[in-house]
């Protein structure tokens, strides 16, 4: 049993009151417990078990205008308070900072509404087995499939944040996550693709079957790739390729990199970075959302944000720390966006595919090819040609390459948005990119 | 050395007997205990933005039977918790027994000191050198608009106590210097990283003020970037630089022959041992007993000798690299590539310092030989898809070479080829075999581990530039 919060309150301001006596002017705690059960599978069978049973505490502790921090997964006394004592001894030696500081009390979260984001059902090993099992029966019913490896992890958690202002909250979270991974092989070549679920309530995982048929379906589909030519071409990314673009936006938006000045989008407040056809919104309250939060890491309360309107950057990411620095008050994001999706466009997914003569569909993207400074895009590519609307043939061993900049002001979105993971995308075509191939 | 049994009610002779009994009728397994204190020190923006220390203590029990694998681990040392972890992996095997195999190879050879570089430096040494760091950046050039610096150092104690008692230890220590500076000039903004590290003291990097080489690599780096052109799009030839270049070799070649991929027949490579894959000349190992190196280990996680492995022989594939299980599997021994991030993790045959040893040409000779293509010096990371076997990296600091002279710097561009097809695109290789200096983490399946690279200038035929520029 994932342990309750008594348990992590008591831990929590025991540590409080230990940086508090030895001196310390303001202090943060966070106390989290997590239980991970997996079970994997290869070729039908049984593979692995792994059962993972983890505390963890983290502590801030200011001196004034001085922090420091630290962080252990041994939770006896005698232990924490030989680290509070470290950190205490650090935080004097380390350099004042004016930006330094615990949340305005006036921004804390005050309540903690239902989420619905713990599901507390168990679902024994043995039923992962069986769920398996269905799923690795219909990946691997195409004779083509010559590998398939899957997993279900089942994750139960809880924290505590708690400062010496006061803020104690926490709430338990769940998660389950079932994955597939496939190999395919004909006489000219062997592709791998995968599928997978995550859900915050058992029941709202995809069938087994379902989940092992598309893995199939999407591995198979891409056997024996040709290579294109080096062109200027019009790209279609999936919406697993395409939300990536909006973790990309949300990177280059957070209020450390604008601090910095480290961002292709600093000084772009109330200007126009997209396609005026755009929307973007980070909501952190969505009923069961992989994303969903009641506050962010400080503790601050985290509100819907518009993040771009019709084109418009109008909002930033903002932490305590980065807020002080652009003189902007927290907007409850100190670890990020929360759901963050893309809006509907207007064209359905088929028009989407029709509306040149011919493009480039991408499904998988590699390498770590974003420059956040400039913009500057370039990654290797899998995908498929599409002539007409039709998909032609799959495609590999090439490059797209552009410049964010131009990249966002060329985005078209299809309606075809669904929740299911916390960034959230509808598919999108973005017109003269560069591909490199032959 | 840590002692894990003085910190709870479990005795050794507890751990002992409930190691036997749990892997008795197992082919294979252990208990893996783990304390390790780490730091980081991160000034950012004229300030001292981080200091941070953490400790981890934990175990993580294992027990294989045949093809399955069972894993518990906790962060708790305690007689109930490794018995609950017992009676857990003891569930999963239930069906399936097995035959313990005892051996396990011996070494007294150590490849770096027991030592624990946090605690040999004061904290306000290094934050000294942090600020110095910075001041020297700023006051070097106008252009100078952001310095991020770091210092992480780690000291990571390991036991593991196999069926029978036996017991296996190791020591290990791990640092990092790293620097990282953005320039602005006439509106266009370039980055510039460079970093070191290893498994030693921190000393090495804090005397005879050896900092400011770090520094004047990260600003020559994004000066170079500030004057880049696109980069060009399709196939041409190209140019390696020596050293941190191989990762190159680590994402197009040494993941695929990684045991696990081959014994699943999912890697590209599984069906070419003692085929030819590589150009002759091509000669590629893996090793982990390199003096102080990232990538080395005097024992692997599951307590093999690390080895020099030799991959690719003069073109031919000669071996994968294992861990014991995969090992067993496949019947043959484990090459000590048996790693994992921490307690919490499984093992899996992991790559340690991948090398591709020295030729005879000149990088001058290269270069001279190119009427079109690109010189790459310095990358970011890699990334490979195992199974089709492409594989990309991406330039940070790259020029473009026209009738063999090197002309303008380009912008970062990933590079793209096939893995097996590769290294028979290699047409020349250098004299001039270099080592990375230090900063590669390779992650697989979610796992990070410490590793190096070194390879000399090498010419590759005909590779995939992703440009802009048609």
């Amino acid at each position: 049993m994932v342990k309750d919060q008594e348990f992590l309150k008591s831990k929590a301001s025991y540590c409080l009151d230990l940086a508090k006596k030895m001196g310390a002017t303001d202090v943060s705690v966070t106390v989290g417990h997590s239980i991970s059960e997996t079970v994997n599978f290869r070729n039908k069978s049984l593979e692995a078990s792994d059962r993972s049973d983890g505390l963890a505490l983290s502590i801030e502790t200011y001196l004034g205008k001085r922090r420091s921090s630290i962080s252990s997964s041994n939770l006896l006394d005698e232990n924490i308070k030989t680290l509070i004592e470290k950190c205490f001894e650090t935080t004097k030696i380390t350099p004042e900072d004016e930006f330094n500081s615990l949340p305005d009390k006036n921004l804390l979260a005050k309540q903690i509404s239902n989420l619905k984001l713990y599901d507390e059902t168990r679902f024994e090993n043995d039923k992962k087995i069986k769920y398996l099992k269905d799923l690795e029966e219909a990946a691997s019913s195409d004779n083509q499939i010559i590998n398939t490896e899957s997993s279900f992890t089942e994750n139960k958690s809880n924290f505590i944040l708690a400062n010496s202002d006061g803020f104690c909250d926490g709430y338990k979270t769940s998660s389950f996550t079932t994955s597939c991974v496939t190999v395919a092989k004909d006489e000219k070549s062997m592709e791998r693709d995968y599928e997978f679920s995550s859900k915050r309530h058992l029941s709202d995982i995809k069938q087994a079957s379902d989940l092992g048929n598309k893995a199939a379906e999407q591995t198979i589909r891409k056997l024996s790739p040709n290579k294109i030519g080096s062109e200027k071409i019009n790209i279609i990314f999936d919406k697993r390729i395409s939300k990536g673009m909006l973790s990309v936006f949300a990177s280059a938006i957070s209020a450390s990199a604008i601090a910095r000045g480290t961002s292709f989008l600093k000084d772009k407040i109330d200007q126009q970075v997209f396609a005026k056809s755009i929307n973007v919104i980070d909501k952190p309250d969505i009923i069961k959302g992989m994303g969903s939060q009641n506050f962010d890491s400080e503790g601050v309360n985290s509100n819907t944000l518009q993040l771009i309107e019709n084109g418009i950057l109008k909002n930033y990411l903002v932490d305590t720390y980065n807020g002080k620095k652009l003189n902007l008050q927290s907007n409850g994001r100190s670890g990020g966006n929360t759901n963050l999706y893309f809006e509907n466009g207007n064209i359905s997914y088929e028009d989407l595919l029709k509306k040149n003569s011919k493009s480039l569909y991408i499904t998988e993207t590699i390498g770590h090819g974003s420059n956040l400074v400039t913009g500057d895009y370039s990654v290797g590519a899998t995908g498929f040609l599409v002539e007409d609307g039709e998909f032609k043939y799959p495609v590999n061993e090439i490059t797209i390459a552009g410049n964010f900049k131009d990249m966002f002001k060329n985005i078209t979105l299809a309606n075809d948005l669904e929740f299911e993971y916390s960034v959230n995308s509808p598919t999108m075509m973005i017109e003269g990119m560069t591909v490199a191939g032959k | 050395m840590s002692n894990f049994f003085n910190k709870s009610d479990l005795t050794r002779q507890d751990a002992d007997k409930i190691v036997s009994e749990t892997l008795n009728n197992c082919d294979d397994g252990e208990l893996y205990l783990e304390e390790s204190k780490s730091e980081s020190i991160v000034l950012d923006d004229n300030k001292i933005k981080s200091s941070n220390y953490s400790s981890d203590l934990g175990f993580g029990f294992r027990a294989i039977s045949n093809e399955v694998v069972a894993y518990s681990y906790s962060n708790e040392i305690s007689k109930d918790s490794l018995k609950s972890s017992s009676e857990n992996l003891k569930s999963t095997l239930k069906s399936i027994k097995g035959t313990y195999n005892h051996e396990i190879p011996k070494s007294n050879k150590k490849f770096y000191e027991d030592i624990n570089p946090i605690e040999q430096k004061s904290l306000n040494s290094k934050l000294e050198v942090l600020n110095k760091v910075n001041d020297f950046l700023r006051k070097k050039d106008g252009s100078v608009k952001q310095v991020t610096a770091s210092f992480a150092g780690e000291q990571k104690s390991i036991e593991i106590i196999r069926s029978g008692g036996e017991a296996l230890t190791d020591v290990r220590p791990l640092i990092r210097f790293n620097v990282s500076v953005m320039l602005e000039k006439n509106g266009r903004k370039e980055t510039g990283v460079y970093g070191i590290g290893g498994r030693q003291s921190y000393d090495d990097y804090l005397k005879n003020d050896n900092w400011k080489n770090v520094c004047e690599e990260a600003f020559r780096i994004a000066s170079v970037n500030l004057e880049s052109k696109p980069a060009p799009a399709g196939e041409m030839k190209v140019v390696l630089g020596p050293g941190w270049p191989a990762i190159l070799i680590h994402e197009a070649i040494g993941h695929g022959l990684e045991g696990d991929f081959n014994r699943k027949k999912t890697s590209a490579f599984h069906n070419l041992m003692g085929e030819k894959v590589a150009s002759d000349g091509v000669t590629i190992v893996d090793d982990g007993t390199i003096d102080n190196r990232r990538g080395s280990l005097t024992i692997d996680d599951e307590g093999t000798p690390t080895e020099r492995t030799v991959l690719i022989e003069n073109g031919i594939l000669k071996n994968f690299m294992q861990d014991r299980h995969n090992a067993r599997l496949m019947n043959t021994r484990s090459t000590g590539s048996g790693r994992r991030e921490n307690y919490r993790h499984i093992v899996l045959p992991r790559m340690r310092n991948t090398m591709m040893l020295s030729g005879n040409q000149t990088q001058d000779e290269m270069i001279k030989s190119v009427d079109k293509g690109i010189f790459a010096v310095s990358f970011g990371g890699g990334q490979v898809d195992i199974t089709s076997g492409k594989f990309v990296f991406n330039c940070t600091e790259a020029y473009e070479i026209n009738n063999g002279k090197i002309g303008s710097p380009i912008k970062g561009a990933t590079l793209i080829g096939d893995g097996p097809s590769i290294l028979k695109e290699v047409s020349m290789v250098g004299n001039d075999m270099m080592l990375d200096p230090g900063i590669g983490t390779c992650g697989k399946a979610g796992q990070g581990v410490p590793v190096g690279v070194a390879q000399p200038s090498i010419l590759i035929d005909k590779m995939t530039v992703g440009g802009t520029k048609l």
